[in-house]
């Protein structure tokens, strides 16, 4: 590892500043930026950790949503919003270890945007707002491709809304050596019509399955799916699997969450 | 006899304590006044031309005391290689130099090519990436077959071709068995591929060299199973230093399965480096530098044909091997394929021919060596998927084709047409055993519960022999091992009556802190708590072979049964002068020595203490002390066995495979401590199971490893183990060692991988998929592909 300075700003306002910096990168949990350092592959110069902002850990719950502040572990949602939105929780539990789970933020997560990240599909699945210290951002907006996002170099992840379903699941096929999703689908049922995201399985990093979508928001039941096949040539291919099994994956995992949320 | 303490009693290891509460004394727990760190760099490509390395800018940087290239080791030797094999022709091997650090040329990534030395470890690694090294890149030879083809780029400028050797065995029986085969009633064949896998054993690698110029002595740290082997062959044949100058090391060990038998480079430096620093030199490993650096197992690509007659009895087995050395030849590597695979190809049953071949190919990959089995795993795989396989063409019973080709108890000793003698067994018991265990009969009804959930349940059966208790020394000497495979163990009895063993087998995990205690507890008759088992220093141990090949108690343990029954031969002369009786009429029994027949006796410490203060002492005929030696070396290998049953469920959805139960019913002869014992099958087990389902070392066309970090390779994990029900109540008794042991370590890796790969080809079939063999690790992508083309 490089040498750095680190901050730990106490106000939003103190850590976008910080983050104008040269060389500045914003810290979450750290779970993928300090072993990045540690192997030398990033340098950052400043280090702005954002675990110290005020109001950007927690969980709060109303009027149909449910919002994380941007700073909030994966530990602490898996069993603060276990209630209010359920399959957020399971989600948020299924991420990593429980070190894992307990150092890294939902914020760091979707300003990273691996696309074999949980919390994609669970903020484009549900139709989630990303709130930052500049505006909101409807995920539909918010995931451009691999490790891409809408956010600006000085943009922070302030906090994410999740309209909750009526019914949801978050069905993830494990890469059996990180444990990241190698397939990760997740179904929300809105009053409006059926949300799946899939995770882990295309070249673009998540992505919305919109031929299931309009099955499902015609009829939730996972026996609508059977027909459906979806393209395998923009899928990613690994020692672990090939576009083709990645493409047939997202099919089961897709008919076992409808299954999953009932 | 202490009950709970002498052989047969479980008592817990003694060493967990320190390993379990962080007081362990690992090679990185040791940091020398004044220690400097060596930072390797390594090649990034597979194989290239070093035009020049400039370390000009890297030496001026703060805290670097030097930036070592092969120019620093012009005096020094390769690293050694332990096995010379003579080829089908009468030919010796092919055998390049392996130098410490690259001479020239590049030949696999990871490949060392300079060393900066510093104050620190940042230091170090600031001013490795100031070294500036040019070099062309060359084409990468990876794939075995195509290393081996006529114009193949050479990784060795020096040697012929590819090819390290062409062996066969036994090579008089060739025509005989072609023949056999083309006579044959019927003849399954198989092509399979034994996955490369790295060991990754828990503790990376580790080496501290430290110098002493008053004594012109060395001391290297080093995690290493075997620490006198590594004095030998690094003070004889690459530093040039004699033994009495040279201490090694080896403290606690966090696990090795293989990867720390060998002499590396990195321990040569690090004990040169600190004579001409005048420092002491720390490198650690770290477990991406492991991935790339330590001798990785396995890779064989094989094709094997099994020969039957029309009453379903073998008649020949001919077997053709691509062995991968990889870049260089590793410490044992040679031995590997050939004398640890070629003489386990009749497993359990009467094979009258058989007929090996292995071609054994260098590539530009890290180099291959002896992983937990070695040789064994890789036979024993092939074998017993190919009867599996026998018994599916001939739609008979995978149990009864093995039962009606098993060599019975009968017709022990047994001499294989592959050069071994069997002393003992018994492979009925074995499979009656695991049978019974699994509840094989009730298989059909759970099949049908499974099936019931949309499950595809399988099941699968393997019986392995191995040779173990490495090894007589005569014998592989003729086989061109370069070094004797006895042990020692001394035996010291202090003045109050403790005992402290030092032996020469060393423990990274199997409990022998334990277990050998037991042993001397038994003989003598004194607590357990009362002796202790001193290992891995050159200073202390007087010789030693170090411990792999399952060695350690057969070899090991029997030295030190020698040694201690010389002890309780003197401490009977010394009794029996005390009581004034014959000594001929002395007893030893629990820890006091009586005169038959009589109500005299005098207590241990008595005699202990009289040995060293020898007031009234028969001086006249022995010396005072109580301290004896003994070298062991064994008359044959041992043979345990085995019958393994796996059943699992497949998800025909996604082709992920749900381990249910793994049955293991060994036959290790006795055993002294049965729970060490099933606790090594549980972790052979998990290795083996890791092989079969999920460990894979992949390397891409340009000799980049694409799973170089856990992030890719499938290490298995605790969750992804059955439910094991271990049995070792099967015991015949080695013929040929004190204790009647066979050895226990490695049994779980060789035979659990065919019983995995069976019970879902099994599986698979049952529900209409004729697929004849995945190869390994039989993953979901790939259980998924052959269920669906």
């Amino acid at each position: 590892m490089y040498n750095f300075e680190f901050v730990k700003p106490s106000t939003v306002e103190e850590a976008a500043a910080a983050l104008q910096g040269e060389g500045a990168q914003a810290l979450g949990g750290g779970q993928t930026l300090l072993p990045t350092m540690k192997q030398r592959l990033a340098s950052p110069e400043t280090l702005v950790s954002l675990t110290g902002v005020e109001g950007m850990v927690g969980i709060s719950a109303g009027d149909g949503t449910v919002t994380v502040g941007g700073a909030t572990t994966h530990a602490q949602v898996a069993s603060e919003a276990a209630s209010a939105y359920p399959a957020l929780a399971a989600l948020a539990g299924q991420i990593g270890d429980p070190a894992v789970r307990n150092r890294g933020t939902i914020g760091g997560s979707l300003a990273n945007n691996d696309p074999a990240a949980c919390y994609p599909s669970a903020a484009l699945g549900s139709g989630a707002s990303i709130s930052t210290n500049k505006r909101n951002i409807a995920a539909d907006d918010y995931f451009q491709g691999m490790f891409e996002t809408a956010l600006d170099e000085d943009e922070i992840v302030t906090s994410v809304s999740f309209p909750v379903p009526e019914a949801a699941s978050y069905q993830k096929f494990l890469q059996p050596a990180s444990r990241f999703a190698l397939t990760g689908v997740f179904v929300a049922k809105f009053p409006g019509g059926v949300r799946v995201a899939v995770t882990g399985a295309s070249n673009n990093g998540v992505f919305r399955w919109t031929e299931a979508e309009e099955a499902l928001s015609k009829e939730f039941r996972a026996d609508a799916l059977m027909d459906l096949r979806i393209n395998h040539l923009n899928m990613i291919s690994d020692l672990h699997g090939s576009q083709e099994y990645r493409a047939h994956l997202v099919g089961v995992m897709t008919r076992r969450a409808v299954d999953a949320a009932g | 006899m202490p009950k709970d303490s002498g052989i047969g009693a479980s008592p817990k290891r003694r060493e967990d304590i320190r390993f379990l509460t962080g007081t362990g004394n690992y090679t990185d727990d040791i940091n020398i006044n004044g220690q400097t760190y060596a930072w390797f760099i390594r090649s990034d490509v597979a194989h290239g031309t070093i035009n020049s390395i400039d370390a000009s800018a890297a030496e001026a940087m703060e805290g670097v005391l030097k930036v070592f290239t092969s120019a620093d080791f012009a005096e020094a030797g390769g690293i050694p290689c332990g096995w010379e094999v003579t080829d089908r022709h009468g030919q010796p091997m092919q055998e390049p130099k392996h130098p410490i650090l690259a001479e020239g040329k590049v030949r696999h990534v990871g490949d060392p090519i300079a060393v900066v030395v510093a104050e620190t470890l940042e230091q170090a690694r600031d001013a490795a990436e100031a070294v500036e090294i040019d070099i062309d890149e060359l084409e990468a030879v990876i794939d075995m077959k195509a290393a081996v083809a006529e114009g193949a780029t050479k990784v060795h400028d020096d040697l012929t071709s590819n090819l390290c050797y062409d062996w066969g065995f036994v090579e008089e029986n060739r025509e005989a068995v072609d023949e056999a085969i083309k006579s044959a009633a019927h003849v399954t064949t198989l092509e399979l591929v034994n996955n490369r896998v790295v060991a990754n054993p828990m503790e990376p690698r580790v080496a501290v060299g430290d110098y002493n110029r008053a004594g012109d002595e060395h001391t290297l740290y080093t995690t290493s199973q075997n620490p006198h082997v590594i004095r030998l062959l690094m003070g004889a044949f690459v530093l040039s230093i004699p033994e009495h100058k040279l201490r090694v090391v080896a403290p606690d060990v966090g696990g090795g399965f293989g990867a720390k038998i060998y002499h590396y480079a990195e321990e040569a430096f690090v004990t040169y480096a600190a004579k001409v620093l005048n420092r002491p030199v720390k490198w650690t490993s770290s477990r991406s530098e492991a991935f790339i650096s330590d001798a990785h197992g396995r890779d064989h690509v094989t094709k094997i044909e099994l020969a039957m007659d029309e009453n379903h009895k073998f008649t020949a087995v001919r077997t053709d091997t691509y062995a991968n050395m990889g870049a260089y030849l590793s410490t044992f590597a040679p031995s590997v394929p050939t004398w640890l695979h070629g003489t386990l190809m009749a497993g359990n049953y009467i094979t009258p021919l058989i007929y090996v071949n292995v071609k054994a190919v260098f590539t530009n990959t890290v180099p291959v060596d002896a992983y937990r089995g070695a040789g064994r795993p890789e036979a024993t795989f092939q074998l017993e998927r190919v009867i599996d396989k026998a018994a599916r063409e001939l739609g008979m019973d995978p149990v009864e084709l093995r039962r009606k080709n098993f060599i019975q108890p009968d017709q022990f000793p047994y001499d294989t047409p592959v050069a071994v003698t069997y002393d003992t067994g018994n492979y009925d018991a074995t499979m009656d055993k695991a049978l019974e265990v699994a509840d094989y009969a009730g298989f059909e009804a759970r099949r049908a519960e499974s099936e019931a959930r949309g499950k595809l349940r399988g099941i699968g059966v393997a019986h392995y022999i191995e040779a173990c208790g490495i090894a007589p020394s005569n014998l592989v000497g003729q086989l061109g091992a370069r070094a004797g495979l006895y042990e020692s163990a001394t035996v010291r009895v202090n003045a109050t009556g403790s005992i402290s063993v030092f032996t020469g087998s060393h423990s990274h995990g199997q409990g022998h802190e334990t277990t050998f205690a037991q042993v001397v507890s038994e003989m003598i008759g004194v607590d357990a708590s009362q002796i202790d088992i001193v290992h891995g220093d050159t200073s202390k141990v007087p010789m030693g072979m170090g411990t792999y090949g399952s060695r350690s108690i057969a070899v090991g343990g029997s030295a030190m049964v020698r040694a201690t029954e010389k002890i309780i031969n003197k401490a009977k002369k010394i009794a029996a002068h005390l009581m004034e009786a014959s000594e001929a009429d002395i007893e030893l029994k629990d820890g006091a020595f009586s005169v038959a027949g009589t109500d005299k006796s005098v207590a241990w410490g008595d005699v202990t203490l009289a040995a060293y203060v020898p007031h009234n002492y028969p001086l006249e005929d022995i010396e005072p002390g109580l301290e004896e030696s003994a070298f062991y070396d064994p008359a044959n290998f041992t043979y345990p066995s085995g019958a393994y049953i796996c059943e699992l469920e497949v998800d025909p959805e996604t082709g992920v495979i749900d381990m249910l139960n793994f049955t293991a019913a060994d036959d290790f002869g006795n055993v002294i401590n049965p729970m060490i014992v099933e606790g090594q099958v549980h972790g052979g087990l998990a290795q083996g199971i890791g092989q079969a389902l999920m460990e894979a070392c992949i390397y891409d066309e340009n000799g980049q490893l694409l799973s170089g970090s856990f992030m890719d390779y499938t290490m298995p994990r605790a969750d992804d183990m059955p439910m094991m029900n271990v049995d070792h109540s099967c015991q015949t008794p080695c013929t040929h060692n004190p204790l009647g042991v066979k050895g226990c370590g490695e049994a779980g890796a060789i035979g659990s991988p065919p019983a995995v790969v069976n019970a879902v080809i099994d599986a698979l079939h049952r529900a209409g998929h004729k697929v004849e063999h995945i190869d390994m690790p039989v993953s979901p992508a790939r259980v998924w592909k052959a269920m669906h083309g």
